[in-house]
């Protein structure tokens, strides 16, 4: 019997800057990111993004956390001695062995959306792995006004793994495919992502095809986070994080509701908070030495 | 900062809303609140903020529907403790 291909499995992958020697920097700092689904390390160097991981979260947080600093670390000769200061955040912020401070990762996403997407973001969306998180900020990435829902997993990347793994589609090719469908069906009534699932399973039964299927998931994603973005008063400009930021089929459906086109960035989408985490580092290593 | 602290999920909304702008740490809602709902501290939302803060704490954030339901009978409604014993009106429930 063939191995069972993991259709939600995103690629884990990591990256640094090659042009730039970090032995140079005045001050390294470090985001640590241990999200329920996915945990990123970002490592700055004088406020510069040098390198970074991106993997999925282990049961063991401690141990997500070391696996995330060394890998972005790997093939720089860095080791975490010179860090001068590392900030956890994430649900597993208080499990970073090597981190200095914990912080929340509403002000880490503001500051690394700020960070990633300029000065003129204003409302923020965090599609994560397990929560969603709406954050308006003012043009430095200071917290206006936040909303955090992560109780319910309707609007979250996990939800779309489940869909991912249900129709068999890679996760990467769900949204192209569900943009795909000649007319846009109503969207599924669950918000509960395992009632959405058995809906969903009914309506394959239905003789629905594929991509109407995930036509009407990524669609009700879109809607159910367009009410939690209303509770903050969305301004100019929007601009979404997190991995479902990479789902074109939630993030068309969400720019047509919201009236609202979305902000482009060339870095990955996923590591906005560890980012934010990074540069608070960097701030509070400043404010450390001239103490 | 208007800090929503709460969820959404089938049921309905159910956020308290902390307007940190006006909330000067003086912990009457701490003492108000039968469900020891709040917390007075640091932000933990605002690193950068130097003066402490009403949230509610992570233990609560995820019950509070339940935990404030004794507050909120269906008749002859009360304003609510925590509302009523903030000086500075900084705290509102969306339900």
């Amino acid at each position: 019997m063939s191995e069972k291909q993991e259709f939600w499995r995103w690629k884990e992958y990591r990256w640094h800057d090659e042009s730039m020697d970090w032995k140079d920097a005045d001050i390294i700092s470090a985001g640590v990111d241990i999200g329920s689904v996915s945990s990123q390390a970002v490592i700055m160097a004088d406020g510069k993004l040098y390198a970074f991981s991106n993997q999925r979260t282990g049961f063991d947080s401690p141990e997500s956390a070391n696996q995330a600093i060394n890998w972005a670390m790997e093939g720089t000769g860095m080791t975490v001695k010179d860090l001068h200061y590392t900030v956890g955040t994430g649900y597993g912020r208080v499990n970073v062995p090597f981190a200095d401070k914990a912080l929340t990762e509403i002000a880490c996403h503001a500051r690394g959306g700020n960070f990633m997407y300029g000065p003129s973001v204003r409302t923020l969306l965090d599609m994560g792995g397990q929560d969603c998180k709406a954050i308006r900020c003012d043009e430095r990435g200071k917290v206006e006004a936040f909303l955090m829902n992560d109780k319910c997993a309707a609007g979250t990347g996990r939800g779309m793994e489940v869909f991912a793994d249900l129709l068999a589609i890679p996760i990467e090719e769900v949204g192209e495919l569900s943009l795909s469908v000649e007319e846009e069906p109503e969207p599924v009534s669950s918000t509960c992502v395992v009632f959405a699932k058995s809906e969903a399973s009914a309506l394959l039964r239905e003789g629905w095809p594929k991509n109407k299927v995930l036509a009407a998931y990524c669609s009700a994603m879109a809607h159910r986070v367009v009410t939690l973005l209303e509770r903050i008063e969305v301004q100019k400009d929007f601009a979404i994080t997190g991995g479902i930021a990479k789902n074109s089929g939630v993030v068309k459906r969400l720019e047509k509701e919201l009236g609202l086109e979305a902000l482009k960035t060339k870095y990955d989408s996923q590591i906005a908070g560890a980012l934010g985490a990074a540069l608070f580092g960097k701030a509070l290593e400043t404010k450390r030495r001239k103490n | 900062m208007i800090a929503n602290y709460g969820y959404k999920d089938g049921s309905g909304d159910f956020f308290i809303t902390i307007d940190t702008d006006k909330c000067d740490g003086c912990g009457d809602c701490v003492s108000a609140c039968p469900g020891g709902v709040f917390a007075v501290g640091e932000d933990p939302n605002d690193p950068l903020r130097d003066e402490p803060v009403a949230i509610v704490s992570d233990e609560q954030r995820k019950k509070i529907k339940y935990t404030c339901n004794p507050c909120k009978p269906d008749h002859d409604r009360h304003p609510l403790p925590c509302v009523q014993a903030c000086k500075p009106s900084a705290i509102s429930h969306s339900w």
